[in-house]
């Protein structure tokens, strides 16, 4: 019964996805809609995002350097740990999976309302293709600025982990840039953002086919946000093997 | 005109529809009525389109929708408009930006047309100073009077609409309904109107389906429905004391 649900959903999400990758009827209004989606689903995410980064980076240059506590060990390797822990990991997974509970929930609270509202059948009939004109535009939105903000994430992380790194004496300001500069794998950034544009892809889809197939009230619109963060988490984590394996395996 | 032919519909186990046959005259206020679960709801979305019809056919003066393609029924779709229950005015747009929605997606006219256009529309349902005010921020009779405002900017041939005085206040139901029927008659409109409320039905009732169990078991005029040796419709419309009153008195004269 549970597979049986679960072949259902992944046979209805691909079902979605063909109807979401339309020809615009309207490119003008497709465009308003996706610069409203990108102020509300990226723009908007911005001060979670520093707050989190700058506090995280500091985290783990502080927890670095309590277990790199050894005189033969260089104070640079905190450096080097903590660019490649937010780089690799922190900034393209943590913060995606922190957008997927915020930007995914937002989606799926919006698409359900519209539809036991009845405002996504008042679209199709005027005859809008209303999956393309809702869903098209957040996915564009998310797939292009959520490399943006984990730019600004990686940025903010190192920022963080060199203020409060250096601020308590556990590492100096040119300890600390060199082992920035050391052994750096430009790579790493590119396989950073290609993670990040996919678990984008994930999260707004995801959401927008629970949000988008919502049946009844108010309290289904809750439990399907619900499970919209829930589902697009895991695909998020599970893609994040796959892709690293890929990509670094 | 929209002629109904023996439509049927099920979901699953469920048969809704039975066997639906109707005729919805132009410039004429068409009402659909009957008890909650007679299957009101899913005959207008089976004529709207948004369900798919299991057997049997609508006609659009001329145009049977069994024999239209995808892109057919989506240019009938630009010649329908619709007022739904609940107003279905999409939240995060304005006042005017519902109204001029299908005119900006689907017409290549400049931005002072639509203006013009949704100004126009606005002003003939009554709505003035609230353009620029969201849906969550006025009343719900004004919500509903930009509902028709939106359903009547494209110009459309057919105009439906579903419960559309469900949750106002008599007086503001009335505007509603006589605002309806104006429309109806001014641009020549086949409107089909989906309703439990029987001050509509005498009110502007140019012509009833009565539905008992996705049957239609009854058609005639609101002069018909007073006369009528129908039981079934008797029990249904007449229910209140003070619309058998009104029936007594008209049966007297």
């Amino acid at each position: 019964m549970f597979i049986k649900r679960i072949l259902e959903d992944i046979g209805r999400y691909f079902i979605l996805m063909k109807l979401v990758f339309r020809r615009p009827d309207n490119y003008r209004m497709y465009w308003d809609a996706f610069v409203r989606d990108l102020y509300n689903l990226g723009v908007k995410s911005l001060g979670l995002v520093a707050i989190i980064s700058l506090f995280v980076g500091a985290v783990v240059t502080i927890q670095t350097a309590l277990n790199l506590e050894n005189p033969i060990i260089p104070k640079y390797y905190i450096a080097i740990a903590t660019r490649e822990s937010i780089i690799l990991e922190f900034s393209p997974t943590m913060i995606s999976l922190i957008l997927a509970g915020k930007v995914g929930s937002n989606i799926a609270s919006t698409l359900g309302t519209m539809r036991v509202s009845e405002q996504i059948e008042a679209l199709e009939v005027m005859g809008v293709k209303s999956a393309s004109f809702l869903i098209m535009p957040k996915i564009a939105a998310c797939v292009i600025f959520n490399p943006i903000l984990i730019i600004i994430s990686m940025f903010l992380g190192i920022v963080g982990g060199y203020i409060f790194g250096t601020s308590t004496g556990m590492i100096t300001g040119t300890d600390f840039i060199k082992g920035l500069q050391m052994d750096y794998t430009p790579f790493y950034i590119a396989y950073a953002l290609i993670k990040t544009v996919v678990f984008a892809f994930v999260i707004t889809s995801i959401s927008a086919y629970y949000g988008f197939f919502v049946k009844g009230g108010a309290i289904e619109v809750g439990e399907n946000s619900t499970k919209a963060v829930v589902a697009s988490s895991l695909v998020l984590i599970l893609t994040n093997y796959l892709l690293t394996q890929l990509l670094l395996g | 005109m929209i002629r109904v032919t023996n439509i049927h519909k099920s979901f699953g186990d469920l048969h809704v529809l039975k066997g639906i046959d109707a005729t919805f005259m132009e410039g004429k206020t068409n009402l659909i009525i009957g008890k909650s679960g007679s299957g009101k709801t899913v005959f207008l979305k089976c004529l709207l389109g948004i369900h798919d019809i299991d057997e049997g056919d609508v006609d659009f003066d001329g145009r049977l929708i069994s024999q239209m393609s995808i892109e057919d029924r989506r240019k009938l779709r630009l010649e329908l408009g619709m007022v739904f229950q609940g107003s279905a005015l999409f939240d995060s747009l304005t006042v005017e930006e519902n109204v001029s929605f299908p005119l900006r997606m689907f017409t290549k006219k400049s931005a002072k047309e639509i203006a013009e256009r949704t100004n126009f529309c606005l002003n003939r349902v009554n709505i003035e100073n609230a353009n620029h005010l969201f849906p969550a921020e006025i009343s719900g009779g004004m919500q509903k009077r930009v509902a028709i405002a939106r359903a009547i900017v494209m110009n459309p041939r057919y105009l439906f609409c579903d419960e559309p005085n469900s949750g106002l206040d008599p007086k503001t139901a009335m505007v509603i309904d006589e605002l309806i029927q104006e429309i109806t008659q001014e641009f020549n409109i086949t409107t089909v109107i989906n309703t439990h409320d029987m001050n509509s039905v005498l009110q502007i009732g140019d012509h009833v389906n009565f539905l008992v169990g996705g049957k239609k078991i009854w058609e005639g005029s609101k002069e018909d429905v007073l006369h009528t040796d129908n039981q079934e419709l008797a029990d249904f419309v007449f229910s209140s004391e003070l619309f058998k009153k009104v029936r007594r008195a008209a049966r007297s004269e």
